[in-house]
């Protein structure tokens, strides 16, 4: 992993088309500002994580849970 | 012609005779499964809220999924840049959506992920998993609330 070190107001550019600008430090908190292609996903990290644990969730789910649930019916 | 008839795997339905040429495309798969770019939706029965989003690849990966505007009524969020762009979306009225459900015992107890609803272009027939940036919603939205 590349590690840079950057202050408020100062940027990072990835490849030629998004910039990364460190807006604020504020305790532990950091406010970035990304700018970027409008075709490129920005997502929490934490939120796609959740997202996929969510959706594995739901796959758990037992091959006889259509047919048990007809049965109720 | 292209023979588009195709016999797949399923998980909850055996062996299912399926029109590929209605098959959807999700070009960046879903999270956590980012290889799985095709997939059909059968219908599980009369009458019954729910759907499955099986993969025509994998017999095991089948989503349960429902109609999130039958469960919350004023559902609403705004469809980023890059999903327009990904899906080639042009009106609103292109689009179906649908929410991935995790089913529990009793059934009243399963939630349906509202914070990333499921895309689908009508027409070209891609689609994504959106990922909402806001708190507005949940993953895991009760779905019990509604008497049935």
């Amino acid at each position: 992993m590349l590690v840079l070190s950057r202050k408020a107001g100062e940027t990072i550019k990835i490849a030629d088309n998004i910039e990364v600008k460190i807006l604020e430090v504020k305790g532990d908190t950091i406010r970035i500002g990304i700018e970027a292609p409008k075709s490129v996903d920005i997502v929490r990290g934490e939120l796609v994580q959740s997202i996929t644990e969510s959706n594995a969730e739901s796959l758990t789910l037992d091959v006889n849970w259509l047919s048990t649930l007809k049965g109720k019916e | 012609m292209v023979n588009t008839i195709k016999e797949i795997e399923t998980k909850f339905h055996d062996k299912v005779e399926v029109d590929l040429s209605k098959a959807w495309h999700f070009p960046k798969g879903l999270p956590g499964f980012e290889d799985e770019e095709e997939f059909v939706i059968l219908p599980i029965g009369d009458g019954s809220e729910f759907q499955i989003l099986q993969s025509t690849k994998q017999a095991g990966i089948a989503f349960v999924v429902a109609n999130p505007y039958k469960l919350v009524e004023d559902y609403d969020f705004t469809i980023d840049e890059p999903t327009i762009d990904l899906l080639e979306i042009e009106k609103p009225e292109d689009l179906m959506v649908l929410g991935i459900v995790c089913i529990k015992e009793p059934l009243t107890d399963s939630t349906i992920n509202l914070q990333a609803p499921l895309l689908f272009h009508i027409e070209n027939r891609k689609a994504k998993q959106m990922i909402l940036n806001d708190n507005r919603y949940a993953i895991k939205h009760p779905i019990g609330g509604k008497e049935s």
